[in-house]
């Protein structure tokens, strides 16, 4: 049993910040891009996406997004256990548990963007 | 006029747990402010606990939370205050009895800031000066009278009151940031890197909204982080 005592200074967090709001900016200009494709488009059928995705670049955007939504997931869900889960055991579980859940959401989002 | 009022109570000594006691007081047309009334009320019941000091606002003992936010009670018209008006004590922080909260907490966050000028520069002949332009930066952060409404209104504050620095703490650690006479910048910057002592601000503002002094602690806090990141940037 470790001796209660309140413990503070990690010099971290910074980085967190900053990411969680580069990546919001990664975010919008995407989903701008997808609105303007839809509007081009009148509404997007399924030729037109299959012509969009065919595009390599369209696609490493596609991933570039989705890696930055899964990083600002995790500031904000890792947030979310800071806030709220007191006992540590159980909120280095729920960090466990969402480092597995988002490593488990990228490996698929690679098969559906890079996949036939 | 006649005004209806709901108290929060508890006496440790006494309460095994806290309770809402209703009261209907007649009152003055030089009753003007909330305190006015609490203090008429406590002559019916002198049981009843507040802290009151200075009644203008000036000394932040009265805070309270009034119908559901946070002020001070010295400043808070009566007259404006829907019925039964609800009186609770601070939420958050642990109380002593009635309205009075054991403050420990949140002073101690304070303290934490090193709250004072540091500066390692050999004192000068007179004083050390500051430009007017250097001076204005102090604006909307000295003036904060430590009532602990905004703090008190965090919720982030309520969740991790141990370890997150809270809106009156980093408004006066920014003080003494932006300050040109001290020389610690860097190692306040420091002090404040950390998950939970800054980044716990979610910036929802309700330490802005309750503010008696009508202070900004999240555009404080902002200025920290920008600092922060240009220090690193």
């Amino acid at each position: 049993m470790v001796i209660k005592r309140p413990v503070i200074g990690a010099h971290y967090g910074l980085k967190d910040w900053l990411v969680q709001r580069l990546t919001a900016v990664v975010m919008l200009a995407y989903v701008v891009g997808v609105i303007v494709f839809l509007l081009a488009s009148r509404g997007g059928s399924y030729e037109a996406w299959q012509h969009l995705f065919a595009c390599s670049w369209v696609r490493v955007l596609t991933q570039v997004t989705v890696l930055a939504l899964l990083w600002h997931a995790w500031v904000g869900v890792r947030d979310i256990w800071m806030d709220y889960i007191q006992h540590t055991g159980l909120k280095l579980a729920a960090h466990t548990l969402t480092i597995l859940w988002l490593v488990a959401s990228l490996v698929y989002s690679v098969k559906v963007v890079w996949g036939a | 006029m006649k005004m209806h009022f709901q108290l929060y109570r508890f006496n440790p000594d006494v309460d095994q747990k806290p309770y809402m006691q209703d009261y209907h007081v007649e009152l003055e047309d030089s009753d003007k402010k909330l305190l006015d009334a609490l203090v008429r009320l406590k002559a019916v019941d002198d049981t009843l606990s507040f802290r009151r000091s200075c009644r203008e606002g000036v000394c932040g003992s009265d805070a309270m939370n009034i119908n559901g936010k946070n002020g001070l009670a010295c400043i808070t018209d009566l007259r404006d205050l829907k019925q039964p008006v609800k009186i609770r004590p601070l939420p958050g922080l642990p109380v002593i009895r009635d309205l009075i909260v054991d403050m420990t907490q949140f002073f101690k966050q304070y303290h934490s800031i090193k709250p004072y000028v540091i500066n390692d520069d050999p004192p000068p002949e007179r004083e050390r000066l500051q430009s007017p332009k250097d001076r204005e930066e102090l604006d909307g952060l000295y003036e904060c009278i430590l009532c602990a409404c905004c703090s008190t209104s965090c919720p982030s504050f309520w969740w991790n009151p141990d370890k997150f620095v809270g809106p009156a703490g980093l408004l006066a650690a920014y003080r003494f940031i932006a300050d040109t006479r001290d020389t610690q910048v860097n190692e306040r910057l420091d002090n404040l890197e950390d998950p939970y002592r800054l980044f716990r601000c979610h910036t929802i503002m309700n330490c802005v909204d309750v503010c008696p002094k009508h202070l900004n602690p999240t555009k404080a806090i902002g200025k920290i982080k920008d600092l922060m990141v240009k220090r690193v940037v």
